[in-house]
């Protein structure tokens, strides 16, 4: 039996998108921008920090490094939990080095079960930003509305309470939304969120309490995307990065300013055989004069301002 | 259900009649940038799931607008540089979607072919009638926009029907007469242009389109390391070349624009291209260039061939 005709329809088929969640516009087309002490490329460094439910409901979906053994699955489990106990510590002395002030992207259980590591990286420096409640709370369409609001407000609300900062940015477990994330987001007085990855710079996103900012957070230089899914050696993952701030570098000098946003996983990178890969990474991106290192809400600040400017 | 789909006929590789391009060129070479627009929330299809996970699969959906956004002016630039224009595997919505990128497209006489109208329609379960109203869609949009009468096809997000490639052909057919609806990218058998017959008897064709070489395929699938894409591209053109010197053939580069434009990418396609455009006996085409040029001197000989090969083979059996 043939599809009904209604398949043939589309309804959303004009010009920009079929939805209404923020505007057309190619990059290439958009007024420059400029950064802080007239620098070109803004470099945000996203450190992850997450905690895997051992009893892991995988709803709507299991999540990418999630348990994947009958339970008790303690390998993968414990795997995790290395990043948190280990792995970070590695990376922040890392950041150290090269004076990289980052932004921590942490499941608001683990910042709540954890105030050791909250401590830590709060004498490091750097902006904390709410990452959901844990990595088997996923956001998702279908979800019940309520559910998701409740979800949203105690992941907020707990970040906010153990690190005593604002909490302005969002990233979804998994980067994964429903329609109704974004306004849920601004409701909570979240300012920008990391999920989308459609551009190489800030754009306004609409919501039904205001403007929310996406602020795109590659995935596909992620160290957990490069190195744990598609298994890509070290080395390549190594280059794959110098190749994408090398090029992003390049086009901002000829085209104006560019985002360059590097996410990190302390249970991946921060693995003993590792963590000279990101050593080396971040000796790469150090150094430059057109480069300008910050954490994602000062960049966001930086181009509310340049904007203002234009 | 078929066993095959029976639309072209065994033809080995050796012992084919000589090719040679324009110019004296070994290789035909053309690139594909495929211009995409998915849906957000698409209908369900019974056959196929257009995401993988609840909508609105962010994820999948923000790379791909990432591709329109920013890779498109990406990979333009890279093919400005090394002369090549592109032939466009266009899902046509995009026309009305982002009318912008059609219009740079148009500015750099890119050819434009038939993606379908949606890479979240799919072909699976429509009815002929249907199909073929979406096939007309699709090329009726192209020409509304671009004034090119559609000479190639690549079905939406590759589901076809038995009928597709008649369709495609009958309704080339009744809107451009000759210059509609010559060439398929479905068909993977062949390094060459091969005819393919379609139920009306249009000279009709396939197109050497590499889903070995496609950037999606390669990455997504087939997680491959962006420099070792490069190794594999030039690979392809070294033996396409070498055997070229015999009889000519064709290299596609099929592209994506949220793959092989990402800033983590692009370094070793461009790579490849340089390589590959830096041989002297390389025709940079258009998949219609390339098609025209085999139907007005090949083709007749190809079918000419391929009936001795299988006459041949039926007197030694």
């Amino acid at each position: 039996m043939a599809l009904n005709d209604d398949y043939l329809d589309y309804p959303y088929r004009r010009h920009g998108y079929d939805h209404e969640r923020y505007a057309w516009s190619m990059l290439s087309e958009r007024p420059p921008v400029t950064w802080p002490e007239g620098k070109t490329l803004a470099v945000w460094i996203n450190v992850s920090l997450q905690f895997y439910p051992l009893n892991q409901r995988g709803v709507p979906f299991k999540v990418p490094n999630g348990m994947t053994m009958p339970y008790p699955d303690l390998r993968h489990f414990s795997l995790r939990d290395y990043g948190n106990r280990v792995g970070i510590y590695r990376v922040l002395k890392a950041l150290a080095a090269h004076d990289i002030t980052p932004t921590f992207a942490i499941n608001a259980q683990l910042a709540e079960q954890t105030p050791y590591l909250v401590q830590r990286l709060k004498e490091h420096g750097g902006e904390f930003i709410a990452h959901g409640w844990n990595m088997d709370h996923l956001h998702y369409g279908g979800q019940p509305i309520e559910e998701e609001a409740e979800l949203v407000q105690r992941s907020v609300d707990t970040l906010r309470r153990v690190t005593g900062q604002p909490v302005r940015g969002w990233l979804s477990p998994a980067k994964h939304q429903s329609f109704n994330t974004l306004d849920l987001l601004a409701d909570n007085g979240i300012e920008y969120c990391a999920d989308w990855v459609n551009d190489d710079m800030p754009y306004a996103c609409n919501t039904n309490t205001g403007k929310l900012i996406m602020m795109p957070l590659a995935t596909e230089i992620e160290d957990q995307f490069v190195m744990s899914q598609n298994l890509h050696s070290e080395d390549s993952w190594v280059t794959q990065v110098k190749d994408a701030f090398d090029f992003l570098l390049e086009e901002s000098r000829e085209q104006g300013g560019r985002l360059f946003a590097l996410s990190l996983h302390p249970w991946l990178v921060g693995q003993p055989h590792r963590i000279a890969c990101l050593e080396e990474v971040l000796s790469h991106i150090s150094g430059h004069a057109d480069v300008w290192q910050a954490p994602a809400g000062e960049i966001l600040d930086a181009f509310h301002q340049a904007a203002e400017q234009a | 259900m078929k066993e095959s789909l029976g639309v072209y006929d065994y033809w080995a590789y050796d012992q084919r009649p000589k090719i040679t391009w324009p110019g004296g060129a070994k290789v035909a070479f053309w690139v594909a940038p495929n211009i995409e627009y998915y849906e957000i929330d698409p209908p369900q299809n019974p056959s196929r799931k257009p995401w993988p996970h609840p909508h609105p699969s962010v994820p999948g959906y923000s790379i791909r607008d990432y591709g329109n956004r920013v890779g498109h002016q990406r990979q333009m630039a890279l093919l400005d540089k090394y002369g090549i224009r592109g032939s466009v595997s266009l899902s046509t919505a995009l026309c009305e979607h982002h009318p912008e990128i059609i219009q740079m497209c148009k500015e750099r006489d890119w050819e434009f072919f038939s993606h379908g109208i949606y890479n979240t329609r799919y072909t699976y379960g429509l009815s002929e009638d249907q199909e073929r109203a979406m096939i007309r869609d699709s090329m009726e949009t192209i020409h509304r926009h671009t004034g090119q009468a559609c000479a190639g096809y690549l079905a939406p997000a590759l589901s076809h029907s038995e009928r597709t490639l008649d369709l495609f052909a009958e309704v080339g057919e009744e809107l451009f007469g000759e210059q509609g609806g010559v060439y398929t990218c479905d068909l993977f058998h062949d390094d060459q242009p091969t005819p393919v017959s379609v139920r009306s008897g249009k000279r009709f064709i396939s197109m050497p389109y590499s889903l070995e070489m496609n950037d999606t395929i390669v990455y997504a699938v087939n997680k491959v390391e962006p420099r070792q894409y490069a190794t594999m591209l030039k690979r392809h053109f070294d033996r396409l070349y070498l055997e070229g010197a015999e009889t000519g053939t064709v290299m596609c580069i099929p592209t994506h624009n949220y793959q092989v434009s990402c800033p983590h990418r692009i370094k070793a396609f461009e790579e490849a291209l340089e390589y590959i455009t830096g041989h002297p006996d390389v025709w940079v085409a258009t998949g219609r260039e390339i098609a025209d040029y085999y139907l007005a001197h090949y083709y007749d000989a190809a079918l000419d061939s391929i009936a001795a090969q299988a006459a041949t083979a039926g007197k030694q059996g």
